[in-house]
């Protein structure tokens, strides 16, 4: 690889999923604010004390589940980490997915929620998911989400045999003190996504040097447990 | 940015992860308010031995705190010692760093916290 295919993927997705996020930061979250079931339940079946992290947290969302454990949560956008670190006992750093400021083996747990399909080769997935799990100490447990490209009822639609790299709009209502130069009063900004078709989460796990305790599917994403694997050596 | 949380950080460049001199980072220039927070005993008790003490020790020293023991507590003498139990969770809870740098000691790179928010995005040559 050339180092300006190294270089690409990067800004690719400064454009199309950071700057993105930066700017509907607000909007994006107002809109997520329900947990998710299996989410909730990992975190509300850790004992006290324990501390772990929180990859790609975005506004903080699963901070407030359960507050007898301690969680430093992390995202690219400054404005999301904004609203995420009001969320008491927790923390929120500004970091990138793919140098994480912990030190290895310290965590007894982490989630990244959402986060591993808005990066833009295999490569990086993996090593995004590699860099989370270092992180674990022995006997730690990733719970990681991404969109699934089997989801024929959802409303976007998408199935088997579509195409998995996708541009997927997110449409924010500019107000009508603020319309667009065409007098209209919504903005488009279009997100990055690589949808995961089933196995492949669970692939991208083993192939980071991991492997997977437990996983399934719930509602449009494929979810996965996975821990470090010191008998895997890829 | 809670004192607490300093002790789950370190540089997030790849080569300095792995040395000692990286952790913890060393606050620099640092400005510190304090939040009241209600106390969690439950979380308190059973974060301790997660902390890296000596890291910790390290950490108040440098804040300007008093020395801490040179061991932790037990979760014992923390419940019969009420005023110990306050002072761990002022610091470790109610005490932000506000303002400053939080600095490597491996690389000597520096990492601005500003209106309590600390950022680790690496310039594209530590990356």
């Amino acid at each position: 690889m050339d180092s300006g295919s190294v270089v690409e993927p990067e800004r690719y997705e400064e454009q199309h999923v950071h700057q993105v996020y930066e700017q509907i930061a607000s909007h994006f979250s107002s809109t997520r604010y329900k947990p998710w079931p299996i989410v909730k339940s990992f975190l509300q079946s850790l004992p006290p004390g324990a501390v772990g992290l929180d990859v790609g947290c975005g506004n903080g969302k699963y901070l407030p589940v359960n507050r007898d454990v301690f969680i430093v949560g992390s995202d690219r956008s400054t404005n999301l980490v904004k609203i995420a670190s009001q969320h008491q006992p927790h923390a929120a750093v500004v970091a990138d997915t793919l140098a994480l400021p912990h030190q290895a083996g310290r965590f007894d747990f982490a989630i990244s929620i959402a986060v591993v399909h808005h990066l833009s080769t295999p490569e990086r997935r993996r090593e995004a998911i590699r860099e989370i799990l270092e992180c674990l100490n022995e006997g730690g447990r990733a719970l990681i989400y991404a969109w699934a490209l089997e989801q024929k009822d959802s409303r976007r639609g998408w199935d088997e045999g579509h195409e998995q790299d996708v541009m997927v709009p997110w449409v924010m209502k500019t107000g009508k003190k603020n319309p667009n130069e065409d007098g209209s009063t919504e903005k488009t900004f279009q997100r990055y996504y690589h949808l995961y078709r089933s196995g492949e989460l669970e692939a991208d796990i083993v192939a980071a040097g991991g492997k997977v305790v437990e996983s399934g599917y719930e509602k449009d994403n494929w979810w996965a447990i996975g821990q470090r694997d010191p008998g895997n050596k890829p | 940015m809670k004192v607490l949380t300093l002790n789950f950080l370190t540089c997030a460049v790849k080569a300095c992860k792995s040395t000692s001199a990286a952790f913890p980072l060393h606050p620099k220039d640092c400005e510190l308010v304090s939040d009241t927070l209600e106390a969690n005993p439950k979380l308190l008790f059973n974060i301790l031995p997660r902390i890296d003490w000596n890291a910790l020790i390290i950490t108040a020293s440098e804040l300007g705190f008093p020395t801490l023991p040179p061991t932790p507590p037990t979760p014992e003498q923390l419940e019969n010692d009420p005023k110990m139990m306050q002072e761990l969770h002022t610091l470790l809870l109610e005490t932000q760093i506000s303002e400053g740098s939080l600095v490597c000691a491996n690389c000597s790179h520096e990492y601005r916290v500003k209106e309590g928010i600390a950022n680790f995005l690496l310039p594209n040559h530590l990356v």
